[in-house]
């Protein structure tokens, strides 16, 4: 069915046994520990800093061997600087991030120059993501040559990876980005990313721009290419039916904090988070005939400069109590694989909240269960969590 | 044929677009020049008056410095002078062929030199940032503190006439602009996804200039410093007009119009002579830069 | 806005002191000790040696520049080698003459280009339209210096219509406007000067105009059945302030390139009094020159700039 009749590629299939894998598979792939980015907002007289955008607020997760994490959240919640820190692209304020066991940056570790190799990312703007004035095969040969390839040597493994990616290369191969439709443009910001062999892909908001079916195929060859090629990815996007698609397990991330994670199952079909919940109902809301009456989520996400004292998500909760404005609810200690997480305090026994212990369930309506007293505020409804 | 080897339909199916005539962005700026007649004919001047300052030793019907007592200012046309004589006999026609040297050298060097240096240092600023950023432009902004004509004035006046001197002021007077254009572009360029790309590939700074920052930055400040040659003969004549740039008795447009002034009720437009060949010059720089802008269409 | 107000004035400080710096730097820049070149040549050991003291030429460089700063804000710029008189009274006698130049120029020139600017823009891509864009170039082309001699050739040697070159028998000390046969000598000084800004301001109209005219909200006033002078008389008003901007930037830029044009009609303004100082390496009177011609320059780039937001508040700036 499919057209390529060529010789065998070059390329293997990474075998079980990976022989770049050092931790063995029950070591997590990587690990990020209270990562922190707070970016300075500078203003007055002199352009001192004044404050500072907490974009990345104590992070805290791991990502599996040869599993997809989806990260979701509002736009403005911190994930393309997420991104950044996991890339290493922009330096974290503290936390610790563990490649395979070892340690970046620091002594002992892995050096920054293995860990790039080992790390790839494929950003979001097709259109900025390629250099305008290089072909795309000199684009997807650059990295390869950083790293010491020949550059005829180079040049093959790009229009193989073109090839890889579904675009022939002898049609694609010395054209300028701007002679590229954007879904073959990100074709090869993948291809590019692929080409130094990166055991880990991070994925922002890799679909978005482009149209549904376009999508589709372009999701299909990331699912194909992550078995050719024993990849691990990060799955970055607003869009909660490609995150669901694409994902095994799911992180939702609020204001510069995780607040829920857990397997893409568990995640769906039953959200803990009061905003999971009212994310996932914001997205059935889309179909008219599950509308429901009143937004499931009113305002704007509050100031990231100044966020709300304890559970950053109270002022939109419809469960908000006092304990929630004075005690920040924390995520519980990372358990298994299959553990199903939420920083909230009426998932924690000891929570102090009313319902600790004693969540709503899954089923209840939210506005239904807010406290009586606490009319719907109507204010502008979150944007629809999925791009028509 | 299912490619078994995936265990899985390979996905990537073969986008069949038709086949493009691939064009680079040079070539295609070549290609739009070719069928911009306006800037052509002005290249051809351009071209015809190098060639003329090149050649003039060999074209030149007389020698540019040989004075003559009694050929003194005589008019366009009198005998073997087809455009008359100077204020000590000499022709005028071969004084304005050799003139063509000095005032090319002077229109060209300070600007290639202004883009190396004020490139560089714009590329720097830009791509650095920071404190870099800030004492390299903030040194710039005194300098565009002078209208350009009185910051040549002022370093060539101070340092002493000379064609050296001449140029190093035009040189002085060009770096801020160009480092401004490229500090713009670079920080343009430098907040692109593909730049983060090439670091995410392990890539140094100098690797990443070379590769994927000059070629964005290129475009911008050749336009604008293609503008500058007309700016930088006007203001080098302008010099040698002062008695700050080329020094007597070597034949410059701008030292000619200085001395043939005295005489201006007695041969008047022999006298506007050289200036017409600065105008003419000038223009065709003019034209030439704003076609090249055009078909360049830099967008930055 | 203040905010903005304060930084941008915050901002010129430095920038004047960068100024004076290099105005200082430039005794340096000459070859030569820097002693000799601010002293006439016939000095007596006491004048050298007094002089020595004021300048602290036996201190370090910085002190010296402090030093200097200090009486130049104080309005001594030193005297001049040639005529021995104060660098602060010469520069600000020739000051007035520049001025006047400069404001008739300007004012010349804006009523010339807005004029044309708006044809051309009014023509938009239409003969009128290149032959004034065309005319803009050959403007910002033409070396002023001699288009200045050309006006001399044809107006004063040939037509002998205007006198060629000074300010008239009465001398240069002061101008007056009611004097005719003064107004007379500054017709073709204050004609050549226009030609600089003419070129830019000119298309700064075509440009602002031009997007006005193509603004959808015209469109839909003449649909509305707008008169096509209402029109003209919308777009002029919004192209304005960009317009007075430009002219402001300009005065500040004419004030200080006005060497060429004074050299060639003997003008007695501040070029011209640069011309003699580089002439008779006169260093003080071309230090102090520059010196506040360039401030003037600085101060005219504020006063644009806080005017432009004071009247546009649209211009929000970082
Ligand atoms: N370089 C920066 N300097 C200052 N603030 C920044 C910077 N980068 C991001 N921010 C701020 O950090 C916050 C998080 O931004 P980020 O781009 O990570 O969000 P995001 O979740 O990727 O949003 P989107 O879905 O719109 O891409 C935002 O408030 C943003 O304004
Ligand atoms: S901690 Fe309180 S405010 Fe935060 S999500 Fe839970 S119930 Fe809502
Ligand atoms: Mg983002």
């Amino acid at each position: 069915m499919t057209t390529i009749t060529r010789d065998p590629p070059k390329l293997d299939v990474v075998p079980e046994g990976d022989p770049r894998d050092r931790g063995g598979p029950a070591q997590p792939l990587l690990i990020a520990q209270d990562l922190k980015k707070w970016f300075p907002v500078r203003g007055g007289l002199l352009n001192r800093a004044i404050g500072h955008v907490r974009a990345v607020d104590g992070v805290t997760f791991q990502v599996l061997k040869g599993e997809t994490l989806g990260i979701v959240g509002e736009s403005g919640c911190g994930k393309s600087t997420l991104a950044r820190l996991l890339m290493q692209l922009i330096p974290h304020d503290s936390g610790v991030l563990t490649f395979d066991g070892d340690p970046i940056g620091e002594m002992r570790g892995i050096s920054m120059k293995e860990f790039r190799k080992a790390v790839q990312m494929v950003f979001q703007d097709s259109y900025s993501s390629l250099n305008p004035r290089l072909p795309v095969e000199d684009s997807i040969a650059y990295g390869p040559k950083v790293h010491g390839m020949a550059a005829a040597a180079a040049k093959s493994l790009a229009r193989e990876l073109l090839e890889k990616v579904g675009l022939r290369s002898n049609l694609f191969g010395q054209r300028y980005p701007h002679e590229l439709s954007g879904g073959q443009k990100q074709r090869v910001n993948i291809a590019r990313a692929l080409a130094l062999s990166p055991r880990l892909l991070i994925l922002d908001e890799a679909v978005s721009a482009l149209d549904k079916s376009v999508e589709a195929q372009v999701l299909n060859l990331l699912r194909y290419l992550k078995r050719h090629f024993n990849l691990t990815y990060v799955f970055i996007s607003h869009d909660l039916n490609v995150v669901q698609y694409i994902s095994d397990r799911v992180l939702v991330m609020y204001l510069g904090q995780v607040v829920e994670i857990g397997s893409v199952d568990g995640i769906y079909t039953s959200p803990k988070h009061p905003y999971t919940r009212a994310l996932l109902t914001s997205r059935l809301s889309m179909d008219p005939d599950e509308r429901v009456e009143d937004p499931p989520i009113t305002g704007d996400p509050p100031n990231p400069i100044n966020p709300p004292s304890g559970c950053r998500f109270r002022t939109r909760c419809p469960f908000a109590e006092a304990v929630c404005a004075s005690a920040m609810p924390t995520l519980p200690k990372w358990l298994d694989a299959d553990s199903h997480v939420a920083a909230c305090h009426m998932h924690d026994a000891a929570g102090g909240h009313s319902r600790s212990g004693n969540p709503p369930g899954v089923l209840d309506p939210l506005h239904a269960l807010a406290p009586a007293g606490r009319g719907p505020a109507p204010v502008v409804p979150l944007r629809p969590a999925v791009v028509a | 044929m299912t490619d078994i080897t995936f265990g899985a339909a390979n996905p990537a199916k073969v986008d069949t677009a038709p086949p493009v005539k691939v064009r680079g962005y040079w070539q295609s700026v070549a290609y739009r020049l070719r069928y911009d007649y306006v800037t052509l004919v002005f290249g051809f001047i351009i071209l015809a008056i190098v060639l003329a300052a090149l050649l003039s030793p060999w074209i030149a019907p007389m020698d540019p410095q040989k004075t003559s007592m009694v050929y003194r200012l005589k008019p366009i046309g009198f005998k073997q002078f087809t455009l008359g004589t100077d204020e000590l006999g000499r022709d005028i026609l071969s004084r304005l062929l050799w003139g063509g040297r000095t005032s090319l050298l002077m229109g060209v060097v300070p600007v290639g030199l202004a883009v190396l240096i004020g490139g560089t240092l714009g590329v720097i600023a830009g791509f650095i940032g920071g404190k870099i950023n800030m004492l390299i432009m903030r040194t710039m902004d005194i300098f565009y503190a002078f209208p350009s004509i009185l910051l040549a004035v002022a370093i060539s006046g101070a340092m002493g006439g000379g064609m050296a001197n001449g140029m190093l002021a035009l040189t002085l007077v060009f770096i801020p602009p160009l480092c401004r254009i490229a500090e713009t572009a670079t920080t343009q360029v430098r907040g692109l996804d593909f730049v983060e790309a090439a670091r995410a590939s392990g890539a140094g700074t100098a690797s990443i200039i070379v590769h994927h920052i000059l070629g964005n930055v290129l475009a911008p400040v050749f336009v604008y410093a293609s503008g500058l040659v007309s700016v930088s003969i006007l203001i080098a004549s302008g010099l040698s007009f002062l008695g700050l740039g080329v020094e007597p008795p070597t034949p410059d447009w701008g030292l000619m119009l200085s001395t043939l002034r005295q005489a201006i009720y007695v041969n008047p437009w022999v006298c506007a002579l050289p200036g017409a060949a600065i105008f003419i010059t000038s223009l065709s720089f003019n034209m030439v830069s704003d076609g090249l802008r055009q078909a360049m269409d830099v967008k930055m | 806005m203040w905010l903005y107000v304060a930084r941008r004035i915050l901002y010129a400080v430095p920038i004047a002191l960068g100024v004076t710096a290099f105005c200082f730097a430039l005794v340096y820049l000459a070859p030569g000790n820097p002693l000799q070149l601010l002293l006439p040549p016939d000095a007596s050991a006491e004048v050298i040696e007094l002089i020595k003291k004021t300048y602290g030429f036996d201190k370090p460089i910085p002190v010296q520049y402090a030093i200097w700063l200090g009486r130049a804000l104080t309005g001594d710029l030193g005297v001049s080698i040639a005529t021995n008189r104060p660098v602060t009274g010469e520069v600000l006698g020739a000051l007035s003459n520049t001025v006047i130049l400069s404001v008739a120029a300007v004012i010349l020139a804006f009523s010339l280009a807005f004029t044309l600017g708006l044809l051309a823009a009014w023509f938009n891509g239409r003969w009128v339209d290149r032959l004034v864009t065309g005319f803009s170039i050959v403007g910002v082309s033409v070396p002023n210096y001699w288009l200045g001699m050309v006006l001399i050739i044809v107006f004063a040697v040939n037509m002998n219509w205007l006198p060629a070159t000074g300010m008239g028998s009465k001398g240069s000390e002061s101008f007056r406007l009611t004097d005719w046969e003064q107004l007379r000598h500054a017709i073709l000084p204050v004609v050549t000067m226009s030609m600089i800004p003419l070129g830019i301001i000119m298309r700064t109209t075509r440009s602002a105009v031009s997007e006005v005219l193509n603004h959808d909200f015209v469109q839909t006033l003449r649909a509305k059945g707008l008169g096509e002078f209402a029109v003209l008389r919308h777009a002029v008003r919004n192209a304005l302030p960009a317009v007075l901007a430009v002219m402001g930037l300009q005065f500040g830029y004419l004030m200080g390139g006005s060497i060429l044009i004074e050299t060639i009609f003997t003008w007695p303004g501040t070029g011209f009094l640069l011309n003699k100082a580089i002439l008779t390496r006169d260093i003080p009177v071309l230090q102090g020159t520059i010196l506040v011609l360039a401030l003037i320059f600085v101060a005219t780039n504020l006063a644009v700039d806080l005017i432009q937001t004071a009247v546009d508040p649209r211009i929000k700036r970082a």
